[in-house]
């Protein structure tokens, strides 16, 4: 009964989606402004709708419904409640249900919420989030329905992915759809602006909370996910260039750069174009992102869904979206009027240094994420582009990157003088200037990339609180604290990204028990192997003991483990955190000598990485907790007025 | 000019669309195939890998009759799975040799008394040197030798039920 009514539900949300977008086309087409309360009731019981019926899928796989073909084919009785709930979404049906739940659930907020938007403005980005929501209705009803019924029913279900079955990954997918999602609104927004030609400041100040918002879950879930490829595939590494973490990156590319051209549009009246388009590029990567993951067409070593005819679909979904947004871009934007103007040496100058430089490297993962499927159209010949390509051209750019975000937020709106500037940018050269001298008396030899890295780090550590300087620090508005965390979170992951590139130490030995191996400043003794059981699938779990010194040894447990539903191996890699890096143990095959092969990596100061992106989310979050105060504090005050 | 530049992202988007809808009519097979197809196989001598039967040399694939060389482990569990649709070929007439990969006899022995023995001949591939020769890159792996000894036809992964009329054609092609 659940599964239907489950069904019922997402039927009834798609036939208000229609509703919603055709009687917001017929308002905007007749300029009747005063329909805009029939489209805001009609987006909010739409969204309600689509999440009651999600409701029902998290319901079906709690209750481990064998009936229903998603829960039978994704779950399995005996596993862990955490894992039955998040399996909802971990599969494909399951999670494009969660995708177009948000999409409703973000269109519901807006009708509900946004009030500063001219109506028909408003009303035009209801119908264009409609007109979105109707495609993934339909991709659900008709090609990848959730709760089909399986007759007969099995006993029992064939588990979830066991590389999935990790906390952290329970949520990674949720968090990054928020931010997929998110930036669904933007491009709804961006969309009603060019129908209704009212692309202002007032726009821009609508779309910015969702910016932010999308900006900060996608910073979070790039950040998990690095940290979950970093301890759950054993690897070691925390950034590999798959494609399937570019299909993250790229939006948050784009949304960076939007995030900061929206400010000099909300605030300046600048960069009208510039904003829109980027609203729709961010948007466009996103579902590109979706679209690469889902359709199987790039190799991957974690690509999950993979099947050509739902590639299809999606990718139709694309044409008319994305295809149709850039249309509308190319015809309407020439009839905005321009915004005001600015000198290059101006703060609005380096942000649009910022804009460009970010979607260089937007540009550039692009055709490297792409590059080996266009070869193989053209030639048939097959290759791949590997972290080679990507850090060479990607690295250098970044870098750069970073020199302008000293620069930046030292600089005043509208023009500055470039002498005074400089005198402005003392103190961070100076702190450049000693880092070099330090590295270079400490380790002359990392390599050219983490060393500018180290150098520009502490550039940006001391640049990103210079706007603090001088000024009263309770009174400083919060959005300003908002912009120094994220900023100084960037010089920490890049701290940490840099240190643990330049000074990693590695072993790999095939090792006896009883042996002990020098990794870092760490002696590591193997002392033992022994089998373990967890509930649904047995390990071989090794014991290491490492000693730093003559300090008290660090018990390591890595293991290789057999999953028996489906038959997988995982290695689940040992990792201890100490105060200055990770020892980071992955306990391998066993040679036909007898010998185990051990992984042992040492990582100085690699948690720094995961440290910054924490805080460049919060950051944001800081920022957004400020501009709804700000509004608060306003809207309260016309109030009085 | 201004008015062409806007349709820029739009060219790039029309690219984009351009290839991956190539990518998806067209979808590679994600598989690595050995160079060696079309080659005769390459020379080796390996000790048996199960009392009683004979080793393996690439010498025994010139009897004239197209055969099948069938790489596998006691440790792999898609050879498991494999292991009755290998019976069935047998059974339906199908020569089948084998190299065992990074093997013990006793392993073997133990894997072919529980799963069946389809096999002629079976060699003893202890580190993997064959296997790699022969342009291998996993277990289970079967190639279709015709009778002079050269190969005809690569299957990755473990043969199953519905496998069989691609493996019997192939067989019948390299007659």
């Amino acid at each position: 009964m659940i599964a239907e009514a489950g069904l019922g539900l997402l039927w009834i949300a798609a036939a208000l989606a229609i509703m919603q977008l055709g009687l917001g086309w017929v308002a905007v087409a007749r300029g009747r402004d005063e329909q805009i309360s029939g489209v805001r009731a009609i987006a909010v019981a739409q969204g309600i709708l689509v999440t009651l019926s999600f409701l029902a899928l998290i319901l079906l796989f709690l209750r481990s419904d064998m009936s229903v073909a998603l829960v039978a084919a994704n779950s399995h009785s005996a596993k862990p409640w955490l894992y039955k709930f998040a399996g909802t979404w971990g599969n494909h049906e399951g999670s494009m249900l969660l995708w177009v739940t948000i999409l409703g659930a973000a269109g519901s907020a807006v009708a509900l919420f946004e009030r500063s938007l001219k109506a028909s403005t408003l009303i035009a980005t209801l119908a264009a989030q409609a007109a979105l929501s109707i495609g993934f209705y339909a991709f659900l009803l008709f090609s990848s329905n959730p709760f089909t019924r399986l007759v007969p029913a099995p006993a029992d279900g064939q588990g979830l992915n066991p590389l999935l079955q990790d906390p952290g990954l329970a949520f990674h997918p949720p968090t990054l759809y928020f931010g997929y999602v998110g930036m669904s609104v933007a491009f709804s927004f961006a969309v009603g602006a060019l129908v209704t030609r009212d692309v202002d400041p007032a726009f821009a100040r609508a779309m910015r909370p969702w910016v932010l918002g999308a900006w900060i879950f996608l910073t979070l879930g790039i950040t998990a996910g690095s940290y979950w490829a970093y301890y759950e595939l054993g690897w070691g590494g925390w950034w590999f260039w798959d494609p399937v973490e570019n299909a993250s990156l790229m939006p948050w590319l784009a949304t960076t750069a939007l995030l900061h051209s929206v400010t000099v549009l909300a605030t300046r009246d600048g960069l009208r174009a510039w904003t829109v388009m980027l609203a729709v590029v961010a948007f466009s990567m996103s579902m590109v992102g979706t679209f690469l993951v889902r359709s199987g067409i790039l190799t991957s070593v974690h690509s999950f869904a993979v099947d050509p005819t739902r590639g299809s679909f999606l990718l139709a979904l694309l044409a008319i979206y994305i295809g149709g947004a850039m249309t509308l871009f190319a015809l309407r934007i020439g009839t905005v009027r321009e915004g005001s103007q600015f000198d290059l040496v101006s703060r609005e100058g380096a942000l649009v240094v910022n804009n460009l430089l970010l979607s260089a490297i937007l540009g550039i993962v692009f055709v490297g994420t792409l590059y080996p499927l266009g070869v193989e159209a053209v030639t048939g010949e097959k290759l791949s582009v590997g972290p080679p390509y990507f850090n060479a051209t990607a690295g250098p750019i970044t870098l750069f990157l970073v020199l302008v975000m000293i620069a930046g937020p030292l600089m005043r709106w509208r023009r500055d003088r470039l002498a005074v500037v400089v005198q402005r940018l003392a103190i961070p050269i100076l702190a450049i200037a000693v880092a070099l001298l330090v590295l270079v008396l400490v380790s002359p030899d990392i390599g050219i990339l983490p060393f500018m890295g180290l150098l520009l780090a502490g550039g940006v550590a001391l640049g990103s609180l210079a706007p603090l300087w001088g000024r009263n620090l309770r009174r400083t508005p919060l959005f300003t604290w908002g912009m120094v965390v994220a900023h100084f979170g960037v010089a920490v992951s890049l701290a940490g990204m840099a240190s643990e590139t330049g000074f990693i130490k590695e072993v790999l030995i095939a090792s006896n028990v009883g042996e002990s191996h020098r990794v870092g400043p760490y002696d590591v003794k193997f002392a033992g192997l022994d089998p373990v059981a967890g509930p649904n699938w047995t390990a071989l779990e090794a014991t290491l003991e490492a000693r730093r010194g003559n300090g008290e040894p660090l018990i390591l447990k890595p293991q290789s483990r057999m999953f028996s539903n489906p038959p997988t191996e995982t290695n689940e890699a040992a990792i201890r955190t100490v105060l200055d890096g990770q020892l980071y143990l992955v306990l391998g095959k066993q040679e036909p000598s007898g010998r185990w092969q051990l992984r042992m990596w040492w990582k100085p100061f690699v948690t720094l990485i995961w440290l910054g992106g924490g805080m460049i989310a919060f950051g944001g979050f800081l920022a957004l907790v400020g501009r709804f105060r700000r509004d608060r504090l306003s809207g309260r005050g016309r109030a009085i007025a | 000019m201004r008015r062409a530049s806007l349709w820029l992202p739009f060219a790039i988007f029309v690219i984009f669309f351009g290839v991956v809808t190539y990518g998806l009519i067209k979808p590679s097979d994600h598989v690595i195939t050995s160079k060696m197809i079309g080659k005769p196989l390459p020379q080796f001598a390996l000790q048996p890998a199960h009392d009683g039967q004979a080793g393996l040399t690439n010498g025994a694939f010139s009897g004239g009759q197209p055969r099948l060389l069938n790489i596998f482990a006691s440790w792999c569990i898609p050879c498991i799975a494999e292991a009755p649709v290998l019976m069935q070929l047998k059974s339906m007439g199908v020569e089948i040799d084998a190299i065992a990969i990074r093997d013990k006899p006793e392993d073997v022995a133990r894997f072919l008394e529980r799963n069946g023995n389809p096999y002629t001949r079976i060699g003893s591939d202890t580190v993997g040197k064959v296997q790699i020769s022969l342009g291998s890159s996993g277990v289970p792996e079967t190639f279709v030798i015709d009778g002079k000894g050269i190969i005809r036809h690569q299957h990755i992964g473990d043969i199953r039920a519905d496998d069989i009329p691609e493996i019997m054609q192939a067989l019948e092609a390299a007659k």
